[in-house]
């Protein structure tokens, strides 16, 4: 792997890596094929401080960079990207109360987490997807409080939530400039969380429906003035898109990892395949692709630390990594030859959970409108 | 250096509420050959409350003199009690050889009081011989996991002590008519000085089958076994043979067999007539606790695996056919 | 409760090799390892500590990069490190290096218990935390599966090979442990990142002022190494290809029955 790693990031890398190869992997295909991870799975990510690692160390978090933060989930995400993924959505919510928050908020959310809980962000609808502003869920006021109603759908952590930030419309009629964000503690009378869904992939991640039923809450659980809430999450959006693209890059190595291992093993005409030019040849357009992608998603990350808001970064690294995923996703599975469409063997559910990368996020051709957009605005 | 006056060779005879350990038996028969290296006599240490059974078996297995200390303070093994009690004996009667069965209590005893005199002690030892110029022990005894093989001399010290593991030696015969010269020492310690006190004991739980350490045929399985079910068929094989089964250590880390099976430099040290290595690769750590069965027989489907270095029957192939094949054909040979 | 450790940074030895033609070991390309028994004692240190308060410490006596499994030792939750350093100490056996362990517990000390593990895995020799106790004058317990604080004192569990015994032991007291005792904890990601900016202070000769240079290095050292060598066992070695399983069977069995072996 051709990034420079410090020390301290080659230590972590190592911890990380014997945890999850020793306590997670083992249990990995069963809970993919219930489509459920156990919870006591997630606890030795929890005893290792994961759950932490982008809150701020003035919350009582890691405080880590994005770059190192980046590198660890890459390394999570070879062993399940569905594992890993739910924890990086808490970061998901967490930026947001970052971005916006008052440091009361911050400290509670910290608190919550701190305690071994997940967050959930809790922003798309049933008719509100890649058009967020179209979403129909409603915060009315009501004295100091808020009345909060909704379907929020597609929820990862929906269940398993301890906390969410959630996005409802103050003002219906003024679109995309009447949306608030809030944080909402799970146990809030009113909550309805919905069945599971039952995914191609990422199955061991918990996707949702959360409905929103007279939820009330204070006002002080407004993130930010009222009627940011749009911006706020489309901020908060870009750091998190560029983010989850490293999960993508650990899907592909653990791709290729499996393939070569088993070109070098399977025979046929006398010899292993990697002897065999066209076998080769797809090996060697995954190792191109990781690597690109690898280098895009740390320099991003490096891009971020900065303090950049990687609006047409974000949404290249993303759009690149995921696009990539899918062709080397199914060549793992193409060098497996029949082998590789079989659950015995681990490459079909890689090539299932990479597909899923073009869509979260912001769906791969809305960040082709946002880098135009971007372009249009660079040139003048 | 002169060592006219620390003579003879001593051997402890470890006994749990009253029942010897074997070890200290077999140590009198390697120690007899010490003795008879150095000139010097045979003698047996006991500790403990009900010491007939120990005093009885020392001398049927063949010690000149044995020290005795008696007491109820030493029902129970502590490490000042019988630490103390043995000092007392080595002070007043200057051993030359000291020999300790390096069990779990035997240990803490030797470097108890090695440590105490100031003198050697080489744990674990496999073979033992005599330097006749020097009269040094040569203590032989594997390090790295059993990966290389130390000898070791306590020159300039005396006594000179080594544990010995179980199992390294066999018993010799007994010789019902040998007399052993019985001293009884009055060495008494304070119950209330011994800084441990023991409150109960669990026995092991009996999960049948003779101990692997005692098996004349012992058939192993290691990784190559795949899963815990799979050791049924070792099971079956065993018992056509008259023995029993044992493991790898990776076989007992996967949890498909009991720790008290494993055989190996951290388990057991076993020497059946006839050993079979099912699925085990034949790492040194293992080799360490077998490689002095009579007969080797290992199955393996790599012909590669170290075991084969070892063996003396080596069996190139599918275990999970071979080893129904060879019970098939143990049962037609007994039918 | 106030605890040390002490801890061994080894060659893991499931992976070292022999030269065939030197007779020596192959040590480059060995990765070092905290000693997995020391990691178990240190667990039980730290358990010790989560239920009563107090304080873990970890000595090391080593080379420089020996300050790798005390950084180890530090990320999986231990207060303070040491290490035990000098050439002095060269060439100690274990008398030796017992000795100079238990006069620098001396010097950072007084501790309530003494942890170690029951053998490292290059040495084996299983003597040299026992043989602390002896220098320090403690009483000591080995093979410990578990232990727990009971007033002054602690109620131990230690294997034997007839089952378990269950001990009360007065404090202070020196005890190992082996695998059986625990699973070792993972260090943390916070742990780690702190750990590797933990200053280490090094204890050398010059800083016992009392300790008996008799007593160290190789002058020190009662025992001796006579010679080393590669174990080699003279095998017959019969291969037998297992084509048809039922024939090599038949063979197999045969020839044992021939032998008079079965």
């Amino acid at each position: 792997m051709s990034l420079i790693y410090t020390n301290e990031q080659k230590e972590l890398l190592a911890l990380v890596k014997e945890m999850a190869e020793t306590e997670i992997k083992p249990f990995v295909q069963e809970a993919d094929e219930k489509g459920e991870c156990p919870p006591e799975l997630f606890k030795w990510a929890f005893d290792m401080g994961l759950h932490m690692l982008e809150i701020p160390e003035e919350y009582g978090g890691t405080g880590l960079s994005y770059e190192t933060t980046a590198m660890i989930f890459e390394e999570l995400a070879k062993v399940d990207a569905g594992y890993a993924i739910t924890f990086v959505t808490t970061f998901v919510a967490l930026r947001n109360v970052i971005l916006s928050g008052t440091k009361e908020q911050g400290l509670h959310f910290a608190e919550v987490i701190k305690k071994g809980n997940f967050a959930g962000f809790c922003l798309t609808e049933p008719g509100a997807g890649s058009d967020p502003a179209a979403m129909r869920a409603t915060a009315v006021k009501d004295g100091d409080d808020y009345i909060l109603n909704g379907a929020k759908t597609f929820i990862t952590n929906g269940a398993i939530s301890a906390i969410f930030v959630g996005f409802f419309k103050t003002s219906p009629d003024l679109g995309a400039k009447g949306i608030s964000a809030f944080v909402i503690d799970a146990n809030e009378p009113g909550i309805v969380i919905g069945n599971h869904e039952n995914k191609m992939g990422l199955r061991l991640s918990n996707t949702t429906d959360v409905t929103f039923e007279n939820v009330r809450v204070p006002a002080t659980a407004m993130l930010g003035p009222e009627g940011s809430g749009f911006k706020l999450a489309l901020n908060a959006l870009n750091l998190s898109r560029a983010f989850v693209a490293t999960l993508a890059v650990g899907i592909m190595q653990r791709a290729l990892d499996e393939s070569v291992k088993y070109a070098k093993e399977r025979k046929q005409f006398g010899e292993p395949i990697i002897n065999f030019q066209l076998v080769q040849g797809l090996l060697a357009d995954m190792a191109m692709k990781i690597e690109a992608s690898r280098a895009l998603v740390n320099n991003t990350m490096r891009l971020m630390d900065n303090g950049s808001l990687v609006r047409k970064e974000g949404a290249i690294t993303k759009c690149f990594v995921s696009d990539v995923a899918q062709e080397v996703t199914s060549n793992a599975v193409q060098v497996f030859g029949g082998y590789g469409y079989s659950k015995e063997y681990p490459v079909e559910k890689l090539m299932r959970d990479a597909k899923v990368f073009q869509i979260f996020e912001g769906a791969n051709q809305i960040q082709r409108l946002t880098i135009a957009s971007c372009l249009k605005s660079e040139y003048k | 250096m002169n060592f006219e006056n620390c003579k003879d060779v001593w051997v402890f005879i470890e006994n749990f509420k009253g029942q010897p350990k074997d070890v200290g038996f077999e140590l009198l028969g390697q120690g007899r050959l010490l003795a008879n290296g150095l000139k010097q006599d045979l003698c047996a240490v006991v500790i403990g409350k009900d010491v007939d059974e120990s005093i009885k078996g020392a001398e049927e297995y063949g010690a000149d003199k044995i020290y005795v200390v008696q007491g109820d303070e030493y029902e129970d093994y502590s490490s000042d009690g019988y630490g103390n009690a043995f000092l007392e004996l080595i002070n007043k009667n200057s051993p030359n050889t000291i020999l300790i069965g390096a069990t779990i209590r035997g240990r803490e005893l030797g470097s108890t009081i090695a440590v105490s005199l100031r003198t050697g002690l080489t744990a674990d030892c496999t073979a033992l011989s005599v330097e006749e110029e020097t009269g040094n022990v040569v203590w032989e005894r594997p390090a790295f996991g059993g990966n290389l093989y130390a000898q070791i001399i306590c020159g300039d010290t005396r006594p000179q002590m080594g544990t010995v593991r179980p199992n390294a030696f066999k018993k010799k015969d007994k010789d019902l008519t040998n007399k052993a010269e019985v001293v009884r020492e009055n060495i008494r310690v304070n119950p209330a000085a011994i800084a441990t006190k023991v409150l109960d004991f669990l026995a092991a739980k009996e999960e049948g089958g003779i101990p692997v350490e005692q098996a004349e045929f012992v058939v192993s399985g290691g990784r190559g076994m795949k899963n815990a079910e799979n050791f049924a068929m070792l099971q079956e094989l065993a018992h056509l043979l008259g023995g029993t089964v044992g493991s790898s250590r990776a076989a007992v880390d996967a949890g498909w067999m009991p720790q008290a099976r494993q055989v190996g430099q951290t388990g057991k040290t076993v020497t059946p007539r006839i050993y079979i290595a099912c699925g085990i690769s034949g790492a040194v750590q293992h080799v360490a606790g077998m490689s002095e069965s009579d007969t080797i027989i290992a199955i393996n489907k790599d012909a590669s695996a170290p075991i084969f270095e070892v063996a003396d029957y080596c069996i190139v192939g599918d275990l999970f056919q071979v080893v129904p094949a060879l019970i098939k054909e143990l049962k037609v040979n007994k039918g | 409760m106030n605890i040390v450790v002490c801890i061994k940074q080894v060659p893991d030895t499931t992976e070292i090799k022999i030269d065939p033609v030197k007779n020596t070991l192959i040590r480059t390309g060995v990765p070092s390892i905290m000693n997995p028994f020391d990691k178990n004692a240190l667990e039980q240190a730290l358990r010790v500590k989560e239920k009563n308060g107090g304080t873990v410490t970890v000595i090391s006596m080593g080379p420089d990069q020996a300050k790798t499994v005390l950084r180890e030792a530090l990320a999986m939750g231990a207060d303070k490190a040491y290490l035990v350093t000098d050439r002095a100490f060269g060439g100690s056996d274990t008398y030796a290096t017992s000795y100079i362990l238990s006069q620098v517990i001396k010097k950072i000390g007084p501790f309530d218990v003494i942890l170690g593990g029951i053998q490292a895995i290059d040495g084996d020799t299983g003597q040299t935390a026992s043989s602390i106790a002896e220098h320090l004058g403690l009483n000591r317990v080995s093979y410990v599966l578990d232990m727990e604080k009971k007033d002054d004192k602690v109620i131990i569990k230690r294997k034997v090979e007839e089952g378990v015994v269950v001990l009360e032991a007065k404090l202070p007291v020196l005890v190992t442990s082996l695998k059986e005792s625990n699973k070792p904890r993972y260090r943390t990601i916070k742990g780690v990142i702190d750990a590797l900016k933990a200053d280490i202070p090094e204890i050398r000769f010059a800083d016992l002022p009392g300790i008996d240079e008799t007593k160290i290095g190789l002058k020190g050292s009662p025992t001796r190494v006579k010679a080393t060598f590669t174990p080699k066992r003279n095998a017959t070695g019969e291969v037998m290809e297992a084509v048809n399983p039922q024939e090599t069977a038949k063979s197999l069995i045969g020839k044992l029955v021939e032998a008079k072996l079965l």
